[in-house]
């Protein structure tokens, strides 16, 4: 920087000196020897007294002029050392960004309860309300009220686990099927009924596709003769697998079966194709069996106290650690209730993904 | 249920291809398990004719055959021994696939000559037995004809899936009866038998009770010749898979297969005296069955006894020693109707499971019994000679055949579809019900038919199940408020919350092994399943910590030894009056932070169980509750503690006991917890309003203080007395010190703790803080007896927040 032109002579030595200054420290000894209260810049616009005064004015003018200058140099070169500073520190306080963070344990949410979440919002739309029943259940409920008397050939349909009989005498099982809980539903509450039942089951029987445990959805809908029928049922469960599965021209086929609670019964298949192994849902041609379903027998709403002149209504029962292994792609039942923590981990949800209709098929 | 074809069209007049006839069973509710066609890979051979056989210029062993085939004549070099001049054999073409070989046959000169294709023996066929040189074809069998014509197994195998309900499908006259109704065929009618009865039976039957066999025929037939059954009927029941055995054993499983009736043949001379006996079993009988098995009979079983010992047991499976052999040539032929539920109950204690115990527990046309007893006798005099008795009978048929009303307008309000009434009747007439004013009257064959609904199913199966239309549902049930309940939606949000803190969830299983459940205190023999799969899954947990720690032993064994897991499920106990509570656990074992470059490694410890507790206790919006130091035997004793709600323990949390850690063989340190979530009362809703914010303008101000405690306070307790000073002023207080050790006197500790005041109406003067500081003092002593700690000041920290 070149000196202003008319800077009197006798500042030259401090302008250079400003310029010359490269500490903060060295900057506030100059700013206090020329602008504090003995400084040299103060005493000149203090001592224009002492200068004749037909040149007073104008020399006092060219003084505070002169101070101002220095006032506004020094603020600038105040400016310039500080940012040096700052980026000096800056520049030292560097970090390696490439380390990790700090540890953090991811959990998950397991595919069941996600499932679960999932058909709890699906049915919510249709007025279900959720319900359950107890893990143990009596013969009664789990057997006999739904139309399956004892030594009848429909109880080798599901292998019982079966457990000591109760203090009061009642003969119990572990519930081979969700359907108890539509008895317990029947016998304490009026119709209309909508209920949807997920929940653990069990069967005396394991191998890749069969667990001791695993859990079931079911639903019933009970209502005044002609207001629930058999195509109600058809369109609940098309609805459902297309929300589920995401899918929007999942067609869905019954097909006539038996089962003692149900009369008119059938077994629910969707469209699939499978192709070496590899299952692709969809209006392919070929059906895969999901569950069973049906007119819920007349019988089974008498022995449940419900008057079957005035009421009828379906019912339908399906595996969901089933549907959720051909939703996720998860291959083996076992593997739900093994708890390894690397399956876990993998087929886990984050416990913020809550099922939502609004976010789309409900994942 | 398993079927063939061609036998299937001994009953069905029909031109449906296979195709057809499999999708239609499917439709029908009969569904199709399966289908095998033995015949499908010998379907490119048939029959030629060998013209001319000459040597081969180049090879001794070698021939060069003119052959007329199917597809014109050929030249064959052939190597068979038999390939001779005029012979009936088998050609395979070019392009076919040998069956044994896996070969497809290709154009080849063989030491200079052409040859076109090959003629070809039994073993390239991969049919059985043995085999010398080509397949030497009958003279007369006509060049073209398929090599499964020539050798009659070209019948394709059917098998079904039958369910319960459907005893007359058991039979392949009824699947074709079934296929006839839903329009694939004509059904054909059974023949009429013309018997002639020239002599009173030798055997009489009584039947004790009627209610375990309401109806009985028998008769004698004598003189009858045992031998080998006649090839058409070996073919048949070796297709379904069955061993032919003799003329009339075979004759009583085609009867069982082709009508659904099972029928038994004694041998005469093995009856002792001359009553059969029907009867209930005694407790010290057995009974040395057809299958060779020794049975050990009881009460509750139906026997066919003579005067000296059970012959057989009814309706599941006869004994060895009074059955036919070749030997036999007088008969005792039985058919009868036994009670469905005793025959199922017998055959599952007895693990037995035979064709007759199939049909007789899903219920046979009895009805039709007189019918078949003379048709199966008329099949015994014609492959086995002899003569036939009069029928001894026992009981009767149902006097009645079932009535269900007939309510045509509910295939539409039950089933939803329209369906004329001139179709509804149509198909149940095919079906064979009558109908009688209101009433429809089952077939005999039907006593699955109970009701009007069952009519629907009826109607709609064989319409087929695509006609429903689809309809939706109503929706004037919305529920406004909620469908999951209260528990269920905190329950939910729980588990969530817990893995959002870094836990897995997991589901295990909700039995577990009795050593297990023993350490957590299950003894009780009421949840021990009493046919388990494994000793693994023995008995209904007592707590979800003993599946959690078996879970993370697992994983560990897996080299994952540091684990953060989480259940919400249900454990037993019969100490509640609900035996099944939800519940909720966390497991936390080893490192709680790892070594990493920002340190703070560190293990887990009880105060990470705390934390998990303390969050499912908040998200069920438990606001306060008791800490006591009694806790559950498999806890560490001085390192963990419960949560109590009035009386009623809520939580339980901290280290888990030594002894647990060796039981489930893991590596520590490991905490958890287990909530009881179902003893939290609910939070009281009133309405969706918040309480009103009250945002004061004055700055809160922290003072920290230090006490000296004897060892016995708890920590809590000094917190408590500091809240209970001032409620409204005193906003908060929180320990942030613990120390022992140096300058410490011994069984003291210094316990240090930050207290925040809130100024409600004007900021607080010098004095007021002086003065609140003072009651804290004294609160703390008078509560605790702790002192503030000597040469602190109160204000030793001027710190505002």
């Amino acid at each position: 920087m070149s000196l202003p032109l008319d800077l009197s002579p006798e500042l030259v030595d401090e302008y250079q000196a400003l310029e010359a200054t490269d500490s903060l420290q060295k900057l506030e000894e100059l700013r206090v020897s020329l602008l504090g209260k003995e400084g040299k810049l103060t005493l000149r616009v203090k001592d224009i007294a002492k200068v004749a005064p037909e040149q007073r004015k104008s020399e006092g003018q060219k003084r505070n002029q002169e101070k101002l200058l220095f006032e506004t140099l020094l603020q600038a070169k105040k400016a310039t050392l500080e940012k040096r500073a700052l980026d000096a520190r800056l520049q030292e306080e560097k970090i390696d960004l490439t380390l990790p963070i700090r540890h953090q344990s991811k959990g998950k949410i397991h595919p069941l309860t996600q499932t679960f979440d999932e058909i709890v919002e699906i049915f919510s739309q249709w007025g279900f309300v959720l319900a359950e029943g107890p893990q143990i259940e009596s013969d009664d409920f789990n057997f006999t009220k739904l139309n399956i008397p004892p030594n009848h050939p429909a109880r080798q349909m599901q292998d019982t686990f079966y457990m000591p009989t109760s203090e009061d005498g009642q003969e119990r099982v572990l519930r081979t099927h969700t359907s108890p809980v539509q008895v317990r539903t029947m016998l304490t509450q009026k119709p209309p009924i909508r209920i949807i039942v997920p929940g653990r089951v069990f069967r005396n029987d394991s191998d890749a596709t069969h667990s001791p445990q695993f859990h079931q959805l079911e639903a019933l809908v009970i209502d005044e003769i002609g207001k629930v029928t058999m195509a109600h049922l058809k369109g609940t469960l098309l609805n459902f697998f297309r929300i589920f599965f995401g899918i929007d021209d999942l067609p869905l086929r019954f097909r006539p079966s038996f089962f003692p609670f149900t009369e008119p019964s059938a077994e629910i298949d969707i469209g699939c194709r499978k192709n070496k192994g590899e299952l692709t849902l969809g209006n392919y041609g070929d059906w895969l069996e999901l569950g069973g379903c049906g007119m819920v027998n007349p019988l089974v709403l008498e022995n449940c106290g419900l008057d079957s002149t005035r009421y009828q209504g379906f019912a339908f029962g399906m595996g969901y650690d089933r549907m959720a292994m051909i939703k996720y792609g998860i291959p083996d039942i076992r593997g739900f209730f093994e708890s390894d923590v690397r399956w876990l981990s993998h087929y886990g949800f984050s416990p913020l993904d809550i099922p939502s209709l609004a976010k789309g098929s409900i994942r | 249920m398993k079927f063939t074809l061609s036998w299937l069209k001994k009953h069905l007049e029909t031109t449906a291809t296979l195709e057809e006839i499999s999708a239609r069973l499917t439709a029908l509710g009969l569904e199709v398990e399966g289908i095998e066609n033995p015949g499908e890979a010998l379907s490119p051979f048939t029959v030629c004719h060998i013209i001319e056989a000459k040597q081969h210029p180049n090879a001794d062993r070698l021939k060069v055959c003119e052959v007329e085939t199917k597809f014109g004549r050929k030249q064959i070099v052939c190597g068979a021994p038999n390939a001779r001049t005029g012979l009936k054999t088998v050609f395979a073409p070019e392009g076919s696939l040998i069956p044994a070989t896996g070969m497809v046959l290709k154009p080849s000169t063989i030491r200079g000559i052409d040859s076109c294709g090959m003629m070809v023996s039994g073993q390239e066929m991969g049919l059985p037995g043995e085999h010398k040189g080509i397949i030497e074809a009958p003279a007369d069998a006509p060049i073209g004809q398929s090599l499964t014509e020539l050798l009659g197994i070209n019948d394709v195998v059917i098998e079904i899936n039958l369910t319960p309900n459907r005893g007359d499908c058991a039979g392949v006259y009824g699947i074709a009866r079934d296929l006839a109704a839903s329009g694939l065929g004509t059904l054909k009618t059974l023949p009429t038998p013309t018997l002639h009865a020239t002599f009173p039976s030798s055997v009489s039957v009584r039947v004790e009770d009627e209610t375990l066999c309401p109806y009985f025929i028998g008769r004698v037939i004598r003189g009858v010749k045992n031998g080998p059954s006649p090839k058409w009927l070996q073919e048949a029941l070796k297709a379904i898979g069955l061993r032919p055995i003799s003329a009339l054993v075979d004759i009583t499983n085609y009867f069982s297969f082709d009508l659904a009736r099972p029928l038994h043949v004694f041998d005469l001379s093995k009856i002792h005296g001359s009553e059969l006996v029907v009867r209930a079993a005694k407790d010290d009988e057995t009974l040395v069955a057809l299958n060779d098995q020794t049975y050990s009979l009881t009460k509750g079983m139906t026997v066919i006894a003579d005067n000296q010992r059970v012959l057989a047991l009814a309706g599941v499976m006869g004994g060895k020693d009074s059955g036919c052999n070749m030997e036999t040539t007088d008969v005792f032929l039985e058919v009868a109707q036994f009670d469905p539920m005793t025959i199922a109950k017998t055959g599952r204690a007895l693990s037995i499971t035979s064709d007759a115990r199939y049909r007789f527990e899903r219920g046979i046309d009895a009805a039709a019994m007189p019918r078949y007893t003379d048709l199966a006798t008329q099949m015994i005099l014609e492959l086995c000679g002899g003569e036939a008795s009069q029928c001894v009978i026992a009981g009767a048929p149902p006097a009645q055949r079932k009535r269900v009303p007939f309510k045509p307008e509910y295939v539409k309000t039950l089933g939803g579809a329209d369906v004329s009434l001139e179709e509804i009747t149509g198909i149940l007439t095919r079906l064979g019900f009558e109908f009688e004013s209101t009433q429809a009257v089952a077939p005999s064959w039907r006593p699955d038919i109970v009701g009007s609904a069952d009519l629907v199913e009826e109607v709609l199966r064989v319409k087929g199940y695509d006609c429903l239309p689809v309809a939706q549902l109503e929706l004037t049930t919305i529920v406004a408020t909620s469908v999951v309940s209260p528990f269920q939606r905190i329950y939910s949000q729980a588990i969530r919350t817990l893995a959002s803190q870094g836990l897995m969830e997991c589901h295990n299983f909700s039995f577990i092994c009795n050593a297990h459940a023993l350490a957590f205190g299950m003894s009780d023999p009421q949840f021990a399943v009493i046919n388990p799969l494994s000793d693994d899954l023995a008995v209904m947990r007592p707590s979800l910590l003993a599946s959690l720690l078996a879970a993370a032993a697992r994983n560990q064994t897996r080299g994952f030894t540091s684990l953060a897991l989480c259940e919400a499920g249900t454990i037993f106990s019969a100490k509640e009056k609900n035996l099944e509570q939800r519940t909720i656990a966390t497991l936390r074992i080893g490192d709680a932070t790892v070594r990493q470059v920002q340190k703070g490694a560190r293990s887990v410890d009880a105060f990470d169980a705390k934390a998990d507790t303390l969050s499912v206790l908040e998200t069920f919006g438990v606001s306060s509750a008791q800490i006591i130091s009694d806790t559950p035997s498999y806890f560490h004793p001085g390192r963990s503690a419960c949560y109590k709600i009035g009386q009623t323990v809520v939580a339980c949390f901290g280290e888990l006991h030594p002894d647990i850690l060796k039981l489930f063989d893991l590596k520590g340190p490991v905490v958890g917890c287990e909530v009881y979530v179902e003893k939290i009362p609910l939070p009281k809703v009133k309405g969706h309003a918040r309480t009103t914010l009250k945002l004061l303008p004055f700055q809160p101000i922290s003072r920290d203080f230090a006490f000296i405690a004897n060892e016995s306070v708890a920590a809590e307790s000094i917190i408590k007395a500091i809240r209970n000073v001032e409620r409204t002023l005193i906003t908060d207080a929180r320990m942030f010190d613990e120390y022992r050790g140096k300058g410490m006197e011994e069984g003291k500790k210094s316990l240090a703790v930050c207290v925040t005041l809130q100024p409600q109406e004007k900021t607080f003067t010098d004095n007021e803080i002086e003065a609140i500081s003072q009651k804290i003092i004294a609160a703390v002593q008078k509560n605790t007896g702790a002192l503030l700690r000597s040469g602190e000041s109160a204000l030793s920290s001027d710190k505002t927040v």
